[in-house]
């Protein structure tokens, strides 16, 4: 893709980024960070390329560890930040009605 | 689009695929119209490791899968725009991630299966164990050390992929990489690692390893505003060079983003922990977005730009809610210089002290109680005890609710979280606009753990320095119950409290748990 458009969606997506944070109720804000950071390891995509391309060049097998280690410390804060919100999440409960 | 002959290809083969599976799929109802959509995506992947292996790059049906996991991830952040609808908010971030880690997996040609399994295996175990086994109370330094995580994440698979370019389809016919990658790779890179050394500062203060005070350099200004400057100016420079002979500045730019990180958290102090959370929330978002613009991947822009936006915005409402602005907390040293002048207007004046009895005897007879807690409720454990306390005033027919401050609590929404472990329905829990005006009528102001943010002097006291900040309004109510360890130390700011001298106050002085069962027995 050339720079133009991935720039395009980039500022789309603060945009809608903006609209959705700001419609968080604030209760909800310590999950909210939970979450985020949880979606934000999507960077284990980088992690995996580097990891999954291997020796094929100079440099390629110092990459494909970095790239493992990149998957660990990812994976990390997939596992732990979806698994801490939905802890989380679990516990807000509405009153009991009698 | 510059692949369209491929999807040519690609799409007859794959209709043919996911018409012979979808039928049995679509007889389990509840899961039909998630499952068709994740086969779909799934088996138009299937397609593609050939066209990678064959040097091509992307088809644009894996564009669509990480586009796809983009729009999930916005919608498990919509889905927390109330409680009822945040579990599946939640559910939704988790497909998203899975789509994109498989379409990823799929579509390159993978020299090393055994090794990233081992790799996220051991990642998520011991995320998942970490997120079991961690207090509620601990939330601010879990948050910190996963930024730190992503921050570094991000060096990692910068400093990748510099040195095999190839892997990242970032290089031109000459094999140099392409010079707007390289500004992408050096601002990606230098964001990570300021995103790592200062999430680890933050841990390490929000954790209590490390003293909250600021650290004061001299002359920290110019140096912060001199190394930020060294770090765009190494960027530009790493750019238009040759890629032989970049390798000095490339490091040069991961060091220096390093030792930035670290300057611009010391000098901030523990008060102003909730901003800087979020800010480092903020620059994970950032980390990723640049990194995102790197690879091309639209999964990762949209999620960057996603968590850059919300960290933004929770940064914003934190200094709002403390009246300060951002560029002077970023500036530090908030706390710093509280200790001195206290000492020397300190006067004895009269105050007067309750007793667990005189508490409970006085909200039985109450009609309304409102609860403010604060973050040393927090640290005296004494949600558990104090939601025991709320439920027997309402068998007694009294209306509790709790009044909640913006930056209650370590980070935002921290005591939310608190009270709802404690089983407090969240219905009962308000937000400082919709509850400061039900002071004014409230038999019972119930302090716990709270101090600056119940403080009249940021309304009446110019020379302040919490002048200006929103608070709760407890001086209207009846009579107040004042929570406290002893008369002496008082709050973050070090200001003292109209609130404890006032003819309506009741001081109790204990710790916060003990008073809450002590009330509770006398009830």
């Amino acid at each position: 893709m050339d720079f133009i458009s991935i720039l395009s969606i980039f500022v789309l997506a603060c945009f809608v980024g903006y609209y959705v944070v700001w419609s968080v109720t604030p209760a909800l804000h310590t999950p909210l960070m939970a979450v985020t950071n949880a979606i934000s390891s999507v960077i284990i995509v980088g992690a995996l390329i580097a990891a999954a391309a291997g020796s094929q060049a100079d440099g390629g097998q110092t990459a494909k560890w970095l790239g493992l280690v990149g998957v660990v410390l990812a994976s990390v804060n997939i596992f732990g930040g979806f698994a801490v919100t939905e802890r989380m999440l679990a516990m807000y409960k509405k009153k009991e009605r009698k | 689009m510059r692949r369209d002959q491929s999807a040519v290809a690609v799409i007859p083969a794959n209709a043919g695929i996911s018409s012979n599976i979808a039928p049995s799929v679509r007889q389990i109802p509840a899961f039909a119209g998630m499952t068709k959509v994740l086969m779909a995506v799934l088996m138009f992947c299937f397609a593609t490791p050939a066209m990678a292996a064959s040097g091509e790059a992307v088809n644009p049906w894996v564009a669509v899968a990480y586009l796809v996991s983009g729009v999930l991830f916005i919608l498990a952040l919509r889905g927390l725009s109330s409680p009822e609808s945040s579990r599946r908010g939640n559910r939704f971030g988790m497909i998203g991630m899975l789509i994109a880690v498989v379409t990823t997996l799929v579509t390159h040609d993978i020299a090393s299966l055994p090794e990233i399994g081992v790799a996220i295996a051991i990642g998520g175990a011991i995320g998942f164990v970490i997120a079991r086994r961690i207090p509620m109370t601990d939330m601010p330094q879990l948050v910190a050390a996963f930024h730190s995580l992503v921050g570094m994440a991000a060096v990692l698979v910068g400093i990748a992929a510099y040195l095999n370019p190839g892997a990242f389809n970032i290089v031109d016919a000459a094999g140099e990489i392409l010079v707007v990658s390289r500004v992408e790779l050096g601002l990606g890179v230098a964001i990570g690692a300021i995103t790592f050394s200062g999430s680890v500062i933050a841990f390490l203060k929000l954790n209590g390893n490390m003293s909250g005070a600021p650290i004061m350099l001299p002359g920290r200004h110019v140096i912060n505003l001199g190394v930020l400057a060294g770090i765009i100016g190494l960027t530009a420079y790493f750019a238009v060079l040759p890629t032989v002979e970049t390798a000095m500045i490339f490091w040069t730019i991961v060091a220096l983003a390093f030792v930035i990180g670290f300057l611009l958290i010391i000098p901030i102090g523990g008060a102003d922990m909730p901003v800087v959370v979020s800010m480092l929330n903020s620059y994970s978002g950032w980390a990723a977005a640049a990194m995102g613009f790197t690879l091309g991947n639209t999964a990762m822009i949209i999620t960057g730009a996603l968590v850059g936006s919300s960290g933004a915005i929770l940064s914003y409402i934190m200094c709002k809610a403390m009246n300060r602005s951002f560029i002077s907390v970023i500036a530090g040293g908030f706390g710093a210089d509280s200790g001195p002048s206290e000492g020397a207007e300190k006067i004895d004046r009269p105050w007067k002290r309750g007793s667990a009895e005189d508490a409970a005897y006085m909200m039985k007879q109450a009609e309304s109680v409102i609860i403010v807690p604060g973050y040393g409720m927090a640290v005296a454990q004494a949600q558990h005890a104090l939601r025991e306390m709320g439920d027997m005033l309402k068998e007694e027919g009294v209306s509790v609710k709790y009044a909640i401050h913006p930056v209650a609590g370590r980070m935002p929404g921290h005591m939310n979280v608190l009270l709802a472990e404690a089983n407090v329905p969240y219905d009962e829990v308000f937000e400082l606009e919709d509850i400061n005006s039900e002071f004014a009528q409230a038999d019972v102001a119930f302090v716990i753990g709270a101090n600056d943010v119940v403080n009249p002097a940021a309304k009446t006291d110019k020379g302040s320095p919490i002048y200006g900040m929103p608070v709760f309004d407890v001086d209207k109510a009846k009579t107040i119950f004042f929570i406290k360890r002893s008369m002496g130390g008082v709050g973050y700011a070090g200001v003292d409290n109209e609130v404890f001298y006032m003819d309506q106050t009741m001081m109790l002085l204990s710790d916060a748990k003990k008073m809450c069962e002590d009330i509770v027995k006398s009830l």
